[in-house]
Parts: structure tokens; sequence; C-alpha cells
């Protein structure tokens, strides 16, 4: 068990009847970076929030680092970083005095704080400006610096809420990059993310909805694997009978307008694609396999999910 | 409890209060705006009460007593009346505030004893005006007894062993004018510091909530009572230049004699700081939106510290119950050892009651407030 960092088992929330997060299993291995993906109002901060100890879980438990996040939530924030949702450095302060202020919480020994507010500034690219006050800084900036000040004392364990929202789109491939260094030293990483793209960065995506994991795995395996069945595009004519037609298929998991042409997911063979639809008076191009994009897969997975959910 | 942490916090917040330099300026200056109020307040208000004379003799004495107080300026003859009825119907319709009764026997006794009384009435609605106003009116009365005896020396040559003396009724202790306003002012002190000092440090915890920073400072290994210190120490100073602007300004402005040993002023006025900061950083805590505390550190101080704490109302003319009350208004206590400070000199030893009931309080609302902390998002 030495190299898990994060072991959540059936971890729940409940705020009065609502329930944020329902019954939540998930487990990091040390220095993964795994992508924490849900819409809005998923349960993904309420999640982080519990694995820091900010949140008492309703039910069921999580160890960080070995530590147990209700029982001694002391020892988990002593390994880990965290980055909230909302921005949450002090503006009215320069970047040195908010490292120095975090550096100064975290206890880094005085002969390094040096060393580490240093390397947090050059990670940051804030050479030279360390005396500017940090509410003068741009989206990206700021969002780096909070990430140096979250590694001061070097946690084996980050959780990063959203930490490129708002950001553009350069600054946010920096940060990712900044993520993959951290993991190359066997830093382990939870962040969430409203970017698709960003989700292909990762080690492992967990997607969450509705409190609920609905998927948990590498990209590449969800693209393979998670819809459970293969996807065709299929050029037709009449596109508004050809999805009627193919609901009342047996094979086809899923046929959905896509522009000009279907995305129809089938299990087993395509064979009698062809036919089903041409005894149904649609006429209908021979069908084409494409891999899904994390895209497909998140909407389908989701809205799955929310189906399931309402009945 | 780990040093580092605490200072980071202490020099942090020292840094925020500093590049905010109009908070700043209202937290020194309030102090000492609000002393010229509540100080020149008391003073000036006390000037020209409404007199009401009753002159039963209406002799050459009597009149020219009269017009002794019609022309001290503390005094404003507002009516001559001419029986019982009309007293009480000018009292009761607050024509004036108080009632000067002339007996018509009042020069016939004069010579006779040499001494005669004049009874004045006093609405005692407003206790502390009152009490001024029988102290300037027995300040009258000192100068017109005076008069009597510089003309009996005149007529006689030698000053008698019965002089002709006049002696106001009630009997009370002799105030000269500026009495009245030493014995307010050390209580304005201690009012100015329980308001100001409260709310200095109620937002210190709401703004951190509000500005999204408290969850990441939950994140961290920072413990309650090291934020709570960390937090505390800054405004302590801030608190400290308020307390000693209003100091100077009581005794070098208000002229407030001081009798007592600074290192006893000093001592106390630290203790009553370290208590009324904590009142403010308990709301802090309790309330998470800066609005919402300052207006409960407002309406939680203000009550105790202007009406109970015994500054302007006297404590023992109070029904019973609030009496009781009072008990655990803190500022009560500090308005005690002040005015004890100044006006009788007294040291530690003596004040060692009132110190003890302040310890007491600072203790308890530094735990309270220690342990309302959580360091978790949904427990407040
Ligand atoms: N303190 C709270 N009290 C009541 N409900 C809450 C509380 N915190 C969160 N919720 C609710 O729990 C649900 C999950 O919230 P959470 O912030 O975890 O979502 P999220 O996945 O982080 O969403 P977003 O992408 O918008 O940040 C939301 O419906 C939210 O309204
Ligand atoms: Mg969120």
């Amino acid at each position: 068990m030495m190299d898990i960092a994060v072991q959540a088992t059936g971890l729940t929330k409940r705020f009065g009847s609502f329930v944020a997060v329902d019954n939540l299993d998930l487990s990091i291995a040390k220095g993964e970076v795994v992508g924490f993906i849900g819409p809005n109002g998923a349960g993904k901060s309420t999640t982080i929030r519990m694995l820091c100890g900010l949140l008492k879980p309703s039910a069921g438990r999580a160890e960080v680092a070995g530590f147990d996040v209700a029982r001694d939530p002391e020892a988990v924030r002593a390994h880990i970083g965290y980055m909230s949702q909302k921005f949450s450095l002090y503006g009215d302060l320069s970047v040195r005095e908010n490292l120095l202020f975090f550096g100064g919480l975290y206890q880094v020994p005085r002969g390094e704080i040096e060393a580490r507010m240093h390397m947090a500034i050059g990670m940051a690219g804030l050479e030279g400006r360390e005396d500017v006050l940090v509410q003068t800084l741009a989206g990206g900036w700021k969002q780096r610096l909070a990430l140096g000040c979250a590694i001061l004392h070097r946690p084996p364990v980050l959780f990063l809420d959203e930490p490129t929202s708002g950001v553009e789109p350069e600054a946010r491939r920096k940060f990712w990059e900044l993520i993959h260094q951290l993991a190359s030293q066997s830093v382990t990483i939870l962040v969430s993310t409203h970017y698709m793209e960003e989700a292909e960065y990762c080690n492992r995506i967990a997607l969450i909805n509705a409190g609920q994991l609905v998927a948990i795995g590498s990209p590449g395996e969800l693209r393979r694997h998670a819809l459970g069945g293969t996807l065709y595009e299929l050029s037709c004519e009449a596109l508004g009978a050809a999805v009627t037609a193919l609901g009342q298929m047996p094979e086809v998991i899923d046929a959905a307008i896509f522009s000009d042409k279907l995305h129809v997911l089938m299990r087993g063979s395509v064979e009698a694609l062809q036919p089903w639809l041409a005894t149904r008076g649609v006429t209908a191009g021979q069908p084409v396999p494409i891999a899904p994009s994390l895209e497909d897969v998140f909407v389908q997975l989701v809205s799955r999910s929310s189906v399931a959910g309402q009945t | 409890m780990k040093l580092k942490r605490l200072l980071a916090i202490a020099y942090k917040e020292t840094l925020q209060i500093w590049r905010d330099p109009r908070s700043l300026a209202i937290a020194l200056l309030m102090p000492l705006m609000q002393m010229g109020l509540l100080g020149y307040g008391v003073s000036l208000d006390v000037r020209h009460v409404a007199l009401c004379v009753y002159d039963q003799e209406n002799s050459q004495i009597s009149r020219a007593l009269v017009q002794d107080f019609a022309s001290s300026n503390w005094f404003a003859v507002v009516r001559q009346l001419h029986n019982e009825a009309e007293l009480r119907d000018a009292m009761d319709r607050s024509v004036c505030i108080g009632a000067i009764t002339i007996a018509s026997n009042f020069t016939r006794t004069l010579d006779s004893s040499g001494t005669a009384s004049v009874q004045a009435i006093f609405d005692a609605t407003d206790v502390n005006t009152t009490n001024i106003a029988i102290g300037y009116a027995q300040g009258v009365i000192a100068l017109v007894t005076a008069d009597f005896e510089r003309n009996w020396l005149r007529m006689h040559g030698e000053l008698a062993q019965t002089v002709g003396s006049v002696d106001l009724e009630p009997r009370v202790m002799f105030n000269e004018a500026l009495d009245s306003r030493n014995f307010i002012i050390p209580g304005v002190v201690a009012v100015i510091l329980g308001l100001v000092g409260a709310q200095l440090t109620s937002l210190t915890v709401s703004r951190e909530w509000e500005r999204g920073t408290m969850e990441q400072l939950i994140s961290t290994p920072v413990t309650a009572l090291e934020l709570m210190i960390g937090k505390l120490m800054p405004y302590f100073i801030v608190g400290l230049v308020d307390a000693g602007f209003c100091l100077i300004a009581a005794i070098f402005w208000f002229r407030v004699p001081f009798r007592g040993a600074f290192g006893t002023l000093a001592a106390t006025t630290m203790l009553y700081t370290l208590v009324v900061l904590g009142i403010g950083y308990l709301v802090s805590v309790r309330i998470r939106s800066q609005l919402g505390a300052s207006q409960v550190a407002l309406l939680l101080t203000m009550l105790p510290t202007t009406l109970l704490s015994g500054y302007t109302f006297p404590i023992d003319q109070m029904p019973h119950f609030v009496q009781m009350i009072t008990y655990a208004v803190y500022p009560r206590y500090f308005v005690t050892i002040l005015r004890a400070v100044f006006l009788k000199g007294s040291g530690l030893s003596e004040l060692i009651g009132p110190i003890l009931a302040l310890v007491v309080f600072a203790v308890l609302i530094i735990r309270i407030a220690a342990r309302s902390f959580h360091k978790r998002l949904d427990e407040r």
C-alpha cells in the first residue's frame, strides 16, 4: 500500500438532504496525475475539500498520504498542497511577501526558504517582479504563483481545484508543463478542470457527475472502452428518420446527428446496419469506424448517468 | 504553538494594515474625534442651565443673590416664580432644570445666626447634568459667601467668628466647575477604546472569508491559536496607540489631573485593550461577512460601553437588576480603574478587584475565541 497516495472509499458529503458527493471510491497511485472532470456542481470541489480535511465527510473515509482526513486532518494538511478554486493569495501583498507568508506557515527551514522562493518565482516566470503587488498580476501569473506557494513545503500530494479556469491557452499550457514537472518528481496530483483538452494531459481521468464517479481510466482506455461499443460515422439522406429507425435496432446504443452525418454507437457487429435502415426506407452509405474524442465520451457518459440518476 | 507560523501571520497582518492607509487613518483618528465629541459634549452641554427662581423675600440681599446666579454664565434665570404651584408646574413641564427657593426670612436668619440656606431643587432625569449643575450652584454660593466675608471685613475691620454665610440645600460635596469633567473624561477614554477596539479586529477574520483567502489559510497546518495571536498582535499596537492618543488628550487637552503612576496606567490599559480586541475577534470568528461582523461588534459594544459602564450614568443610581447586569459589562471595570488612577492616584494593589475582573474577561474571551475558530468550511 506504500504507493497509494490517495484512497477514498464510499466518500459521501451531504448538505442537508442534498447529496453533493455520493459514495465515491477513488484510488490514486503515487506520482500519478489524475484529472477530475465533471459539469458544474458535479461535486469536484466538495470531493477535493474533503480530501484536504476542509470538509468533514458525511460518510465513508479517505486517506491522503497515509493519514485519515477525518481523524487526523492536521497531518493531512502538513503533507498536501492545495489551490482552492477561488484565487486565494493576498492581493495587497507582493509576490515575495506571499511566498514568505506561506513559507512561514509551512515552516520551511530558514536556510532553505530563499532557494525555494527563488525556485517558485522562476517557476511562475516572475523574475524581476518579486516586489509587485499580486493584485496587479495577470491571471496566468497569479495561478502559477499560487502553485508556487502551494508547493513551497514540497508536499507529496497536490490538490488543484480548477487552477487553469479563466486563464488564456498559452498560460494554461505552461501550467500543465509545471504539473508534469512536479509529477516527474513523484508528486501525486489531483487536478480538476473544465477543459476537455486538458484531460489528455492526465495519466488518468475521473469523470464525476451529480456526485457520482461515472468512469475512471486513462484517456486511451476511456476512448476505447468507456462507451461500451464502437463508434461509427454514417452518411445518409434522411437523418431524422434514420435516427428514429436506429433507435429501434437492438445493437445500437446511441445514435446522434453530428452536423451532416450520423454518429452511431454499436455493440457487436455492424453488418446488419445498412440492411436494417434499407428495410425502413433509409439509404445509407458504408459505416466508418471512428475514434471518439474524449468530449464524445464525456457527453455520452454524463447524459447516461444523468438519465440513470433520474429514474 | 509554533513561533514561526505565529510570526508569519503577525507580519502579514501588519503589512495588510500598513497597505490600507485609509483604514489605518480612520482607526487612529476616529478615537481622537470621538474624544472631542464626547469630551466636549460632556462639558459644554452643561452651560446656561435653565433656572427658575422663587424669591419669597425679594430683599436687596436676595435679589443680589439671584443676580449672582444670573450673571454666572453657568445659569440662565429663565423665570421668576411667585408660588409653590408655579414651581411645581415649571419643573413638571421642564421649563427649567433647577429651581432656587429663597425663604422669606432669609436675611433675618442670616443676620441672626450668621448662616442661612438656599433651597435648590434639580430635575434628576439627567443625573449627569444635575450633578454638574449642583456643583455650579455650590460655586456661585461660595462666591457669595466670600463676598459677605469681604463686606463684613470692610464694615467691622475684623473677621468675626460668625460670618454671614449661605448654604445650599441639598448638601453635596463641593465641586469646582471642572470636577465633573474630570470625573467623566477618564470614562470617555474607556468607552472609546471599547468601541474602537472591537471594531479594529471585527473584520480581520471575516475579511479573509469574504476574499476567499481563508480557505487557503486553513488548508495549512496553522492552528486557531496561532492565527488568533498572530492577528491580534499588530492590532494590539494600533489599539495601544489609540489608547495613548485618548489618554494624552485627556491629560493635556482636557487637563484632567493625573495623580497615578504611568506603569499602573500602562498595565491596565494593555489588559483592557486585550479584552476589547478579543471581543472584536470573537465576533469576527463567528460572523463570516464583514458588514455583519462590524455591525454586530458595534451593537454588542455600544450598549454596554455607553449606557452600562457607568461613565456618565452612575451605576449606583441604576435599578437593582440593571446594576447586577453591569457586573458582566467589562468597560465598567476600566472606567473604575481609570477614574481611580487619574483622580485618586490609585496603584495596582488598590485596584486588584477590577483588574482581576478584567483578567477573567480576557482569559474567557480569548479562550472562547480560540475555540470558536474551526479549520473547516462547514463548521461555525
Ligand atoms: N456548503 C454547501 N452547502 C450546500 N450546498 C453546497 C455547499 N457546497 C457545495 N454545495 C453544492 O454541492 C454541489 C457540488 O458543488 P461543488 O462545488 O463540489 O461542485 P463542482 O463540481 O466543484 O462545480 P464547479 O465546476 O462549478 O466548481 C453543488 O450543487 C453545490 O451547490
Ligand atoms: Mg468547483
